[in-house]
């Protein structure tokens, strides 16, 4: 709808721009036409940004939108909403639905149900196997032929664990400019049933654990793959502190190695597991307060590049179960900022262009999406979101556009809430 | 006492005298040939159990029959979640009949705890997953303390596959409530993950080496070893384990013939225990059987006739 409607003008009032400055924005055409103190609203509507932070359109790398297949738990119109809600113009839909993406139908299906939703430009990721099987390569070339135009693979939810599948896959999408976005956790390494940190937690628990090297040995050999190949890895939702010291090397080496982290790998805990609450049970796992240190550290000096949020809703009946049998993973598109705000801005180093660095620029970058993360500067996209830094919210899981509920910050106090958020000139969420 | 009996912590020391005076009263009652007690009549405790157990399940059987509870056994094995049924629906529907008491087994840590928030009855956890087994630390404590007197300063030496031992988390834990002192024996394989700061948080001594360790013991509590944790890795063959960490006749040699031999059962005679300590005179083995009749009478006396008295 959105996605190719000329919009009326908007302007944006008094905001303050990532770099501190204040200044009107002039929206047109899908496109910032002025941007400057004191413009000339003519006859466009005004948006009043008095005290709110203007970003460029947020852009999460990792979200599970659970269409087709769960449409009980989230389809793509719900997840849209929420994304927008959150500030975000552009979601990568991960490849773990049912049927699986991989193939150019498949992945065309997901985009065209994004800009019927039209509330953020959603980007079909394609599985990098058949069935996410770990054995086959999936299409990636007809996916990245497709008009969904697919550069990011990732089976998601699984590992390539197998050494050799990876390196074919590095190859293989060199010749179309293609990521490969690694869930890295080797299957080996823990049992079947694991379903948190592997640590003095979980041995008391009596919880079968993921210790932190499953991560990290993979992040390692996918390096040197990299290195190998020459082609593009991206490392997904890090969560050790060893991962970090592998990804600080392969940067100093300028290896094409880019990495993530979520909001809440940056602020939770494995002490979140000791009541057995399913709510806390995510792949990969909490981890203890020095690894969040590590990954707040990693996200500050670039070794991390991006924060994406593995939104990941579970219909309510996936998790009433014991912990081990309960469903991974937690909802997090509408409170990445409001995370992010909490713990690197207000609590952190960050000023706001590092938030739009790290939450728009260097994800859309990634992905490889033109017309993303993009600065707020005339001739640029029309994207995005205006956030009140000073707004303290009590998350209640209810007050979502999401359809699960399955929400970690439930009850707790965030700063910053997105009152607007703009795709291509359109208003798509105000609060 | 609180409503529900999940885990040792649950339990204050004074909670434990309570429950083995009583256990002594009961344990009486168990010799006599009329056996029931009038305690639980009317109530009705239901045995939901979703793991195999024969044990435990015919104990807590006979521990409410004998306080003349109704008592019910429903098991189903394997996870509510293969069945596409939720955990919390499959007890909603079994506690709906009008239950006081839900003694439950299940294979999954913690699943206890999340019935407990679920339901209005009292929930006595009879062993969940690889985390708690309270009812079987405090027969075990019952047991040796008919034996020992006071634990206080005794030395315990628990042996065996610690990480996948729910008896072993339940024990250490009422153990050091009592006083005792603490050891732990297992290969690294099969120590719990975390066991260091763990121990040294809870004040209890862990080893690789056992034969270090048995002098100085004032009690051996040998734990079950599956056969299958071999294919798991942990250990590479059953020979190589006993020689390290059974209780053969050699070792029984060392410990001489006073110190209280424990085993939670079933037995893999051969492999953790050999035949002449399993039968030793020594061995308390059937003593805990029984005892565990009385401690699960106790138990259920209190968290239902309690609330009532």
């Amino acid at each position: 709808m959105s996605h190719e409607t000329p919009t009326a003008p908007l302007l944006v009032r008094g905001a303050t721009l990532p770099d501190g400055t204040r200044a009107d924005l002039l929206l047109a055409d899908g496109v910032v036409t002025e941007v400057g103190p004191g413009l000339d609203a003519g006859s466009a509507e005004v948006l009043d940004a008095d005290g709110l932070v203007a970003l460029p359109g947020l852009v999460d790398l990792h979200t599970h939108l659970r269409e087709p297949g769960r449409e009980d738990a989230e389809t793509v119109a719900t997840g849209s909403r929420a994304a927008a809600a959150g500030g975000f113009t552009a979601v990568l839909a991960m490849a773990n639905t049912s049927p699986v993406t991989d193939t150019a139908e498949a992945a065309e299906r997901v985009l065209d149900l994004g800009r019927a939703a039209g509330l953020v430009d959603v980007q079909p990721v394609g599985a990098v196997t058949h069935g996410l099987e770990g054995q086959q390569l999936a299409e990636l070339g007809l996916m990245a032929r497709s008009r969904a135009g697919v550069r990011v693979f990732s089976d998601d939810g699984r590992c390539v664990a197998d050494a050799r599948v990876m390196r074919r896959a590095l190859e293989y999408v060199k010749a179309f400019g293609g990521v490969v976005a690694q869930h890295a956790q080797d299957p080996t390494l823990a049992g079947p049933d694991a379903c948190c940190h592997e640590g003095e937690t979980s041995g008391r628990l009596g919880l079968p654990g993921w210790p932190g090297v499953a991560e990290e040995t993979i992040v390692a050999r996918d390096v040197m793959l990299a290195r190998h190949t020459g082609s593009r890895v991206h490392v997904c939702h890090v969560s050790s502190a060893g991962t970090v010291e592998v990804l600080r090397w392969a940067k100093a080496q300028g290896l094409p190695v880019t990495a993530e982290v979520t909001p809440h790998h940056l602020l939770l805990t494995t002490d979140e597991v000791a009541g057995y609450d399913p709510t806390y049970k995510v792949n990969p796992p909490l981890r203890p307060a020095e690894d969040v240190a590590a990954l707040r550290a990693a996200l500050a000096d670039g070794t991390i590049d991006a924060v994406a949020t593995d939104h990941a809703p579970h219909a309510r009946h996936d998790k009433e179960h014991a912990f081990t049998d309960a469903a991974f993973g937690m909802v997090g598109l509408e409170t990445a900022l409001a995370v992010v705000s909490a713990v690197m801005v207000a609590d952190g180093p960050f000023g706001w262009d590092d938030v739009a660095r790290v939450m728009s620029a260097n994800p859309a970058r990634i992905a490889g999406l033109a017309g993303q993360g993009r600065p707020l500067a005339v001739g640029e996209p029309a994207n995005l979101a205006l956030v009140d830094p000073a707004a303290r919210v009590t998350v209640d899981r209810d007050a979502t556009h999401s359809l699960s509920r399955n929400n970690p910050w439930h009850g707790r106090e965030l700063v910053g809430q997105v009152r607007a958020t703009v795709l291509r000139g359109a208003v798509t969420h105000r609060a | 006492m609180r409503k529900h009996l999940l885990e040792v912590d649950d339990l204050t020391p004074d909670d434990v005298d309570t429950l083995f005076a009583t256990a002594a009263e009961m344990h009486d009652v168990q010799r006599r040939a009329v056996k029931k007690l009038p305690a639980l009549r009317g109530r009705t405790v239901i045995n939901l159990f979703f793991e195999d157990s024969t044990r435990t399940r015919s104990s807590f059987e006979i521990a409410g029959k004998w306080l003349s509870a109704d008592t019910i056994n429903i098991t189903g094995k394997g996870s509510s979640a293969s069945k596409g049924e939720s955990l919390r629906d499959t007890v909603l529907t079994i506690a709906a009949m009008g239950v006081d008491a839900l003694v439950v087994r299940h294979g999954a840590s913690g699943a206890a705890r999340r019935i407990s928030e679920w339901v209005d009855a009292s929930v006595i956890n009879a062993g969940d997953g690889t985390h708690e087994h309270p009812t079987q630390a405090l027969l075990d404590a019952y047991t040796l303390t008919r034996r020992l007197g006071e634990l206080g300063d005794r030395h315990v030496v628990l042996v065996g596959d610690l990480t996948h031992s729910r008896v072993f988390r339940s024990n250490v834990r009422l153990l050091r409530m009592l006083g005792a002192r603490v050891t732990v024996v297992a290969p690294p394989t099969l120590m719990p993950s975390g066991v260091d700061a763990w121990s040294a948080r809870d004040g209890f001594a862990t080893s690789w080496d056992l034969d270090a360790v048995l002098p100085t013991a004032d009690a051996v509590m040998m734990l079950r070893v599956q056969r299958e944790r071999m294919t798991g890795g942990f250990f590479p063959t059953a020979r190589e384990y006993t020689v390290g960490y059974g209780l053969t006749r050699d070792r029984l040699a060392l410990l001489g013939d006073t110190v209280p031999v424990l085993h939670p059962g079933p037995m893999n005679r051969g492999l953790e225990i050999a035949a002449d300590a399993a039968d030793a005179a020594q061995s308390l083995v059937l003593d805990q059987v029984s005892a565990g009749v009385a401690v699960r009478m106790s138990v259920l006396y209190h968290l239902l006739a309690g609330e009532t008295a």
